[in-house]
């Protein structure tokens, strides 16, 4: 089954050009939060992912009886109930992973991109368009998570998902890990880092 | 149907507030017995990490069952009582005044596993001490924490920090000092102690402040198993 250009563009629009960080400046708090390594932030970009096209999907198919005046409560409903799920589903099948991100999972709820998309997008289109949009800005989203998570990982603790990979002889000849790549101010900077490669690289996203 | 009536709204609302609260009820039936595996499994590997015996979630059932040999809660005056030592939650026992033991059976020797609990700098701390069979030099120890500050005073998870602890004592002649946390470099006087982090002071101190209080408590039940 082929995506018609329209889908397409829904569904890569996030991973650049319209990316939910580094371009609406969606979903930063938890940007800083959990990508101090990068299992947390894998499974926590999965988890915004599953949660976000679901919600869609089930706001696009409600959205023609939704009564407009509780149509947040809605929403706030639908993805809070779906957090649950997914924390409960961690907790049974990921326990470890789920110690470490605690309270973060339950934040899913205020993140802000769920609530953007379901607002500007999945009131307004399909069932079929509002999952392709959940699953890019999922997508989009967790991309740059994975970026800040590697970079933090590596200088950080001198370790990728945990395994060694900075050799033992730099440690000998006087390499240390950075300390305050641990710390959440290093996550801003380096989303301000990616973010400026990023415009320099889109010139039509710069502001004049 | 009018979508903006006051009684669409309200039905709408009771109906979507009813199948979402059928829907979680369920899921949270059909996994409960996952997760309440899970937390047992975590508690059990918490247990034999405090002697010295790491292993993975899988394993944990099977070589808990082979070296812990008994587990009571006893009292305030060291007697044993009455539930269930391994399904009590800490605070909770701590609250009601009984304290949890595990005995383990490591090459024929006994080893006595206490439970700890404490708050840190951002939330709570918890642990478990084993001491020999002396009831004063430690054998092994393991901490945990809910959200101390990652890279700093998160390393009490670690197994640097908490080897540092092998072979210290609780007491100093008859009386009960607990192991003090210093500054590395400092000493602490009439006790055994450890370096604390560099950086996690706070967590490190409240680390200290915990074994004393935990371990007072089981002040009589460590002497009465001497004698």
């Amino acid at each position: 089954m082929g995506l018609s250009n329209k889908n397409k563009a829904i569904l890569a629009g996030p991973l650049s050009k319209n990316n939910p960080i580094v371009v609406q400046m969606l979903g930063i708090c938890s940007a800083l939060a959990v990508t101090s390594k990068l299992e947390p932030a894998i499974v926590m970009a999965i988890s915004v992912t599953v949660v976000m096209a679901f919600a869609n999907v089930i706001i696009s198919l409600l959205r023609n009886t939704i009564p407009n005046r509780i149509r947040i409560i809605v929403q706030l409903v639908v993805v809070a109930a779906l957090v649950t799920i997914v924390g409960e589903v961690l907790k049974a099948f990921a326990y470890d992973v789920n110690k470490q991100l605690s309270v973060f999972v339950g934040l899913i709820i205020t993140n802000c991109i769920l609530m953007g998309r379901l607002e500007a997008f999945a009131l307004a289109n399909g069932p079929w368009a509002s999952f392709l949009d959940g699953i890019g800005n999922g997508l989009g989203y967790g991309l740059i998570l994975v970026i800040v998570g590697f970079v933090r990982e590596l200088f950080g603790f001198g370790t990728l998902l945990g395994h060694q990979v900075v050799p033992e002889i730099f440690y000998k000849w006087g390499y240390v890990n950075n300390g305050l790549m641990i710390l959440p101010p290093m996550a801003l900077i380096i989303v301000a880092a990616v973010i400026w490669i990023h415009r320099s690289r889109n010139k039509d996203l710069q502001e004049k | 149907m009018n979508r903006n009536s006051n009684v669409y709204t309200i039905i709408y609302a009771s109906v979507m507030v009813v199948a979402v609260a059928v829907v979680l009820a369920f899921t949270s039936e059909s996994l409960k017995s996952f997760q309440k595996e899970n937390a047992e499994n975590d508690k059990r590997q918490q247990i034999l990490r405090s002697i010295n015996v790491r292993v993975s979630a899988q394993e944990a059932k099977a070589k808990y069952s082979e070296l812990i040999t008994d587990a009571f809660l006893i009292n305030e005056q060291g007697e044993r009582t009455e539930g269930d030592a391994f399904a009590e939650d800490v605070v909770k026992a701590f609250a009601r005044k009984v304290y949890p033991v595990f005995v383990a059976d490591i090459d024929g020797q006994t080893k006595y596993v206490m439970a700890l609990a404490g708050s840190g700098l951002w939330g709570p701390l918890w642990g478990y001490i084993s001491v020999n069979d002396d009831c004063n030099t430690v054998f092994g120890a393991d901490f945990g924490h809910a959200s101390e500050t990652p890279g700093l005073g998160a390393e009490i998870a670690a197994a640097p920090f908490s080897n540092r602890f092998i072979g210290k004592h609780l007491f100093a002649g008859e009386t009960f000092k607990s192991v003090a946390i210093v500054k590395p470099g400092n000493s602490a006087e009439g006790q055994d102690y450890v370096d604390g982090i560099s950086g996690g002071t706070i967590t490190s101190q409240k680390v200290g402040l915990m074994l004393f209080d935990s371990l007072k408590e089981y002040t009589k039940f460590l002497t009465s198993q001497n004698k």
